[in-house]
């Protein structure tokens, strides 16, 4: 498949096809992501333009990139933002207010005339541009030459790089532990005596209704005596005693 | 074995447009019925295990129970909870499914095989880095789940996805690498590339001897095995594993506010990627559609034709029956040992052994000194690990002995209790003692 697609200056129908079918989802997708009020959403759009990315490195005679662009940044730093969004909660969602009067007019030509200068830029630097080479660096297939070139020519560049990214994320881990102190952990053994001590009951408590007329969770358990058993009052639930009237049998049972 | 039956990477891409079409709809089938089968058989075969026979009402020995319930489930009533995020609740399920479907799309059925005169290969497609796009489609299909269980706008549904994408992204990683030995030896990511590799073990000369290696990948990469296979069923979200849908903890987990199709195309996508992972397992480590040795060496026409699909599915029922062994036997795991199984034990020992590995395949092609640098530096390693291998903490013995308890504790009884032994024993011994005697009583 990638043979086929990496003939240098040659769009198959495929590839056009391909191009003109994700081309706007991706850009649906960018212009989505800003446009979306919930930050979730938002998030979603970003997934679907980098999943078209992805498709077009795929497309232009590179499967390797096009597949870690999607198992990395689609798959797994996306799913990052996700979890963080999530735990977040599904209510934080953009504020309508104008804090700075305006700013958003201004945001919106300053963004539009950023654009144009990136495209224009871009289009006279590359427009005429005739790509060669594609087929020299991948005589010996993709990812075969992907592989030579991180692993020799660029193996300072990539084993500093790696060595930057291990460095954020151990500083990241150090900056969010907790150290905890030993003496304050308190053991398994130490909750089992605990749990014997004088002063604690190491029995479950009675329910609410134990002995008592009624098993609402409003009666307060009775001991044998038919003395209340103050362990089995809530804090949450008032208490109510059944009036004799309605504590006497219904005249259901046999 | 007949290698030119093997397809090679140029094969692909030169199809008619119906036989596409014939392949895209055979693999649809093949997976809806791996599906509806695998329900069957993991419940026959779990029943097996608890002692009870299992589906058997709805067709020959039940085999149309999960038809049944499948269309029972389709008919039920489509619940949209108040607080759901529409688009996405809706959504969700279908990424779970498509992606799912996409991932089947390069696993190797077979050889060469003639479909109405066409000669194409008994696979889809396949590519340079087919492998990785199942990977792709596994990291994405966890989407469903992570926004299925976000988008119902209830609790237990959302802690089932935030413990899906978090479960994801661990075990992925040590999938990723225990596949990194697979490709080095092989020496390639395309599927059909790997399964022709295993073809016939390699010549391979160790400390001056020269051995053939077992072909399949299962033997000689037996860590890399392992750890894939264990990883995968924490992919698939499938017990011990099964956190995200843990009914005891999360009711149903992400999937407890959904019904009738979306809830059916959740468990389809389930299923799938159960027999995804197997039929990967199958084509990395156990040779993929070729016949085990016993049958090639008296039957050469094994690997030819059709014959290869029965070999593969053969193949990939025995994985699924290890995923219900699994099942049937194993308690589920807890979170935090489940993070701390996939970081500390699967992760490193698999960068270990990618690291021998590769250190293996290095010194069988240098020269001398370079070979005993490499060997005398795993032999360092080797007693480095045994040296600074951490000592077992001494524990004390868990006693709450009545003695050391302070005045005033709730009374407990001694712990050195003996139980006296039972009146029926002495009773037995005393039968035993006199044989003769205990039949003539029953008469």
């Amino acid at each position: 498949m990638s043979t086929v697609l990496a003939l240098a200056g040659e769009v198959t129908t495929g590839e056009a096809a391909t191009f003109y079918i994700l081309a706007p989802i991706a850009l649906i997708g960018a212009i989505g992501m800003v446009w979306a009020r919930n930050a979730v959403h938002s998030a979603l759009f970003l997934v679907l333009t980098m999943l078209s990315l992805g498709v077009f490195y795929i497309l232009q005679a590179g499967p390797f990139i096009g597949m870690v662009q999607i198992i990395v940044y689609t798959g797994a730093i996306m799913m990052l933002f996700l979890f963080v969004l999530m735990l977040i909660g599904r209510d934080a969602s953009d504020s309508l207010i104008e804090t700075l009067r305006g700013q958003r007019t201004v945001a919106l030509l300053l963004g539009i005339g950023f654009a144009g200068l990136l495209c224009t830029g871009l289009g006279r630097a590359v427009g005429s541009m005739t790509s060669v080479g594609l087929d020299e660096a991948n005589a010996a297939g993709n990812t075969q030459g992907i592989a030579r070139d991180l692993f020799t020519k660029y193996v300072f560049a990539f084993e500093v790089t790696s060595a930057l990214l291990i460095t954020a994320a151990v500083g990241a881990m150090l900056l969010a532990h907790v150290e905890k102190v030993k003496a304050e952990k308190v053991t398994q053994l130490e909750m089992m005596r605990a749990r014997f001590a004088p002063g604690n009951y190491p029995a479950p408590k009675p329910g609410p209704g134990v002995f008592a007329a009624t098993n609402s969770v409003a009666a307060p358990g009775l001991l044998p005596d038919r003395t209340v058993a103050g362990r089995s009052l809530s804090a949450l639930v008032p208490t109510r005693e059944l009036t004799e009237a309605e504590a006497a049998p219904k005249g259901t049972e046999k | 074995m007949n290698l030119a039956e093997s397809p090679k990477l140029e094969d692909f891409g030169h199809d008619v447009w119906w036989i596409i079409l014939i392949k895209v709809v055979g693999i649809f089938a093949f997976l809806v019925v791996m599906t509806l089968f695998t329900i069957w058989y993991e419940r026959k075969v779990v029943g097996r295990m608890q002692h009870r026979p299992g589906p058997n009402r709805v067709g020959p020995i039940g085999l149309l129970q999960s038809l049944a319930d499948g269309l029972k489930l389709a008919f039920k009533e489509d619940i949209m909870p108040k607080l759901a995020d529409k688009a996405v609740f809706f959504i969700a399920p279908v990424i779970s499914t498509v992606c799912a479907f996409t991932a089947f799309s390069i696993m190797p059925l077979g050889g060469m095989v003639s479909i109405f005169g066409e000669r194409t290969p008994l696979q889809l497609t396949d590519l340079p880095v087919a492998v990785l796009l199942v990977l792709a489609c596994g990291g994405l299909g966890i989407y469903g789940i992570v926004l299925g269980g976000w988008a119902s706008g209830s609790t237990y549904p959302l802690l089932g996805g935030l413990r899906s994408a978090a479960q994801m992204i661990s075990y992925e990683v040590a999938m990723g690498l225990s596949i990194v030995a697979v490709f080095m030896t092989a020496g390639s990511m395309s599927t059909s590339e790997i399964v022709a590799a295993q073809a016939n073990g390699s010549q391979q000369e160790i400390f001056g001897s020269t051995v053939t290696l077992p072909g399949w990948y299962f033997l000689m990469l037996l860590p890399s095995f392992l750890i894939y296979f264990i990883s995968a069923v924490g992919e698939t979200n499938r017990a011990p594993f099964d956190l995200p849908e843990a009914e005891s903890e999360l009711v149903g987990g992400f999937h407890t506010e959904y019904s009738s199709l979306k809830f059916a195309l959740f468990f389809l996508a389930e299923y799938i990627n159960m027999v995804t992972v197997s039929a990967l397992c199958t084509t990395l480590f156990l040779g993929g559609w070729r016949a085990p040795a016993p049958i090639t060496t008296w039957w050469a026409g094994a690997n030819e034709g059709w014959w290869p699909l029965l070999w593969f599915t053969v193949k990939v029922l025995i994985l699924l029956f290890v995923f219900v062994w699994l099942r049937g036997t194993l308690p589920r795991l807890r979170y935090d040992q489940f993070m701390r199984f996939g970081w500390k034990v699967l992760v490193p020992i698999n960068l270990v052994w990618i690291l021998l590995v590769a250190g293996v395949r290095v010194a069988a092609n240098a020269d001398n000194t370079v070979r005993y640098a490499i060997y005398g530096g795993f032999a360092v390693l080797l007693v480095g690990i045994i040296m600074f291998w951490p000592a077992k903490k001494q524990v004390e013995p868990a006693s709450i002995a009545p003695e050391k308890l302070p005045e005033g504790s709730f009374p407990i009884p001694p712990m050195d209790l003996v139980v006296p032994p039972s009146p029926r024993t002495k009773r037995i011994e005393h039968a035993a003692a006199a044989p003769s005697a205990t039949p003539e009583q029953g008469e």
